[in-house]
C-alpha cells in the first residue's frame, strides 16, 4: 500500500471541505477501498473517513419513507430496518459475512457502484433518493454503469431515502467465494406499481426489468413472469457463469422474489 | 498525535499514524501476537477482534477509526480461567496448524452473543467470511455446539 494521511472529521461540512483538496477519497467501512488500496488498484494521497460524523447514522422514518445515514452498518440496518422495511433488513443481513456488515455501510455501497453488490438493487428497486452534501439524485439517474454512478468528484452521500413499499423481497444467488450476489434480485411492490431491480448479471451494473415489471403490477404473482426472459447480450461473462446462465439467473431470482414478497 | 484506545480492559497510548491498521498496533506495538496477519484484504477471518462487541477484521480497521473497546483473543480467558468456547475448543482438538483459530473463536464469540443456540445453518452463515486451510470447519461447528450448551448451562444448543 501506498503512503497516504488519514483525517476524521466530525462534520459533513468539514469531511467536504477535506475532500475539496482533489487527491483526498472519502473512505466509509472500508471492506472495498481498503483491500483496493493494498492491491495498488487504488492510490490516495488522503483517505476522509466518513465514521466519525454522526449526523450520517442511523435509520428513522420520515412518513412513507425510510431514511438510512450513508454511514450506517449493514448490521445496523438489518436490526433498524426489520420492523419498518423487512425486505431491505433481509438484504443488508445477507451482505457478506458479520464482519463486513460490522463495518460495511449503505453510502460506501452505492457509492462504488460494484456490478454485483446488494444494496444497488434495493436502491434501484425502490425509486430511492440519494441525498448528497449538495443535492438529492433519484436511483433511476444514479447508477450509470459498472463503478459509475452520477457523483461528483468530492461529493459526498449522506443519506439514502428508500420508499417504504407494501410487500418487497430480495432474492440472491450467492458467490459462496466472494458472498456477493451472482444474480440478485430486489422486488417491491408499492400502489403505484412494481419495480424490479438486478444486481449481478449485466456488464452494465444494476438495472430495473421493465417487462417484469409490468407483468407483476397487473399480477403480483410469480406465474405472471410465465413466459418472459431477458437477454443474454450484456450479461457478465466470467468463471462463475456464462451470458446464459445468468439471464436464466434473473427469471429465477426474480421469481424467487416475488414468491417471498407475497 | 497520541491517540488511546482500550484493550481488554487495558488502556493505551500509542504514537502509531491514525491510518495504521488496528491488526498492525495490536502485533507490533502491544505485543498481542494472538491475533493473526493472514490475506490482509479482509478475504480471510484470521485477524478477528470485536471492537465495541462486534467481530471485525483488525487488518481493515484504521487505528484512529477504532470506536470501541477492542477485545482480542488475549482477553476472552477471565483470568486463569478460560472461556467456554476455548474449552470447548481443547476438548475437540478443533485445531490443526492453527494458523486461524484465534479468529474462528472470536467470530464464533460474536455468534454466541447474538444467538446462544445456534443451529448447523446459523453456525454456517456467522462463520462464513473465516477460513480454515486445514479444513476443521466440522470440529469448529461441533466445539461451538458443545460451548452454547455450556454456556446454557448443559441444555442443548
Amino acid at each position: 500500500m501506498h503512503a497516504f494521511e488519514f483525517v476524521k472529521p466530525s462534520s459533513i461540512a468539514d469531511a467536504v471541505k477535506a475532500l475539496a483538496s482533489g487527491e483526498a477519497i472519502p473512505l466509509s467501512g472500508g471492506q472495498t477501498l481498503i483491500p483496493s488500496m493494498k492491491a495498488r488498484l487504488n492510490a490516495p494521497e488522503v483517505l476522509v473517513s466518513l465514521t466519525g460524523i454522526a449526523e450520517m447514522k442511523g435509520v428513522c422514518r420520515d412518513g412513507d419513507v425510510l431514511v438510512v445515514g450513508a454511514a450506517t452498518t449493514h448490521a445496523e440496518v438489518a436490526r433498524a430496518a426489520a420492523g419498518d422495511f423487512p425486505g431491505l433488513a433481509g438484504l443488508a443481513g445477507k451482505i457478506g459475512d458479520p464482519a463486513v456488515r460490522s463495518r460495511g455501510t449503505i453510502g460506501g455501497s452505492l457509492a462504488n457502484n460494484d456490478p454485483s453488490a446488494c444494496y444497488p438493487a434495493a436502491a434501484l428497486g425502490t425509486g430511492a433518493r440519494i441525498v448528497t452534501d449538495r443535492r438529492e439524485i433519484a436511483a433511476d439517474d444514479f447508477f450509470q454503469g459498472m463503478f459509475t454512478t452520477a457523483l461528483k468528484e468530492g461529493e459526498v452521500i449522506t443519506s439514502v431515502r428508500l420508499p417504504i413499499p407494501e410487500a418487497s423481497a430480495y432474492a440472491k444467488f450467492l458467490q459462496p467465494a466472494s458472498r456477493f450476489a451472482l444474480t440478485g434480485v430486489f422486488v417491491a411492490k408499492y400502489a403505484a406499481g412494481v419495480r424490479v431491480a438486478v444486481t449481478g448479471a449485466s456488464e452494465g451494473g444494476v438495472f430495473r426489468w421493465a417487462e417484469a415489471e409490468a407483468a407483476l403490477s397487473s399480477d403480483f404473482d410469480s406465474e405472471a413472469l410465465s413466459g418472459l426472459s431477458v437477454a443474454a447480450e450484456g450479461m457478465i461473462s466470467d468463471l462463475h457463469g456464462t451470458p446464459e446462465y445468468r439471464a436464466h439467473l434473473v427469471r429465477v431470482m426474480t421469481r424467487r422474489a416475488v414468491a417471498a414478497a407475497s | 498525535m497520541t491517540i488511546s484506545l482500550t484493550v481488554n480492559g487495558t488502556q493505551f497510548r500509542t504514537d502509531a499514524p491514525p491510518e495504521t491498521p488496528l491488526l498492525w498496533v495490536l502485533r507490533d506495538e502491544l505485543g498481542l501476537s494472538g491475533t493473526k496477519y493472514g490475506c490482509g484484504v479482509a478475504a480471510c477471518g484470521a485477524c478477528t477482534v470485536h471492537v465495541d462487541g462486534q467481530a471485525v477484521r483488525s487488518c481493515q480497521v484504521a487505528l484512529a477509526d477504532v470506536w470501541g473497546d477492542v477485545t482480542t483473543i488475549e482477553g476472552l480467558a477471565q483470568g486463569e480461567r478460560l472461556a467456554p468456547l476455548q474449552e470447548a475448543w481443547i476438548r475437540h482438538q478443533v485445531a490443526q496448524c492453527g494458523f486461524c483459530q484465534s479468529g474462528q473463536i472470536m467470530q464464533a464469540a460474536d455468534l454466541l452473543a447474538a444467538n446462544p443456540a445456534p443451529s448447523d445453518d446459523d453456525i454456517d452463515a456467522a462463520m462464513a467470511g473465516n477460513l480454515c486451510r486445514c479444513g476443521s470447519y466440522s470440529a469448529i461447528r461441533a466445539a461451538i455446539h458443545d460451548a452454547a450448551r455450556a454456556m446454557n448451562g448443559g441444555r442443548a444448543g
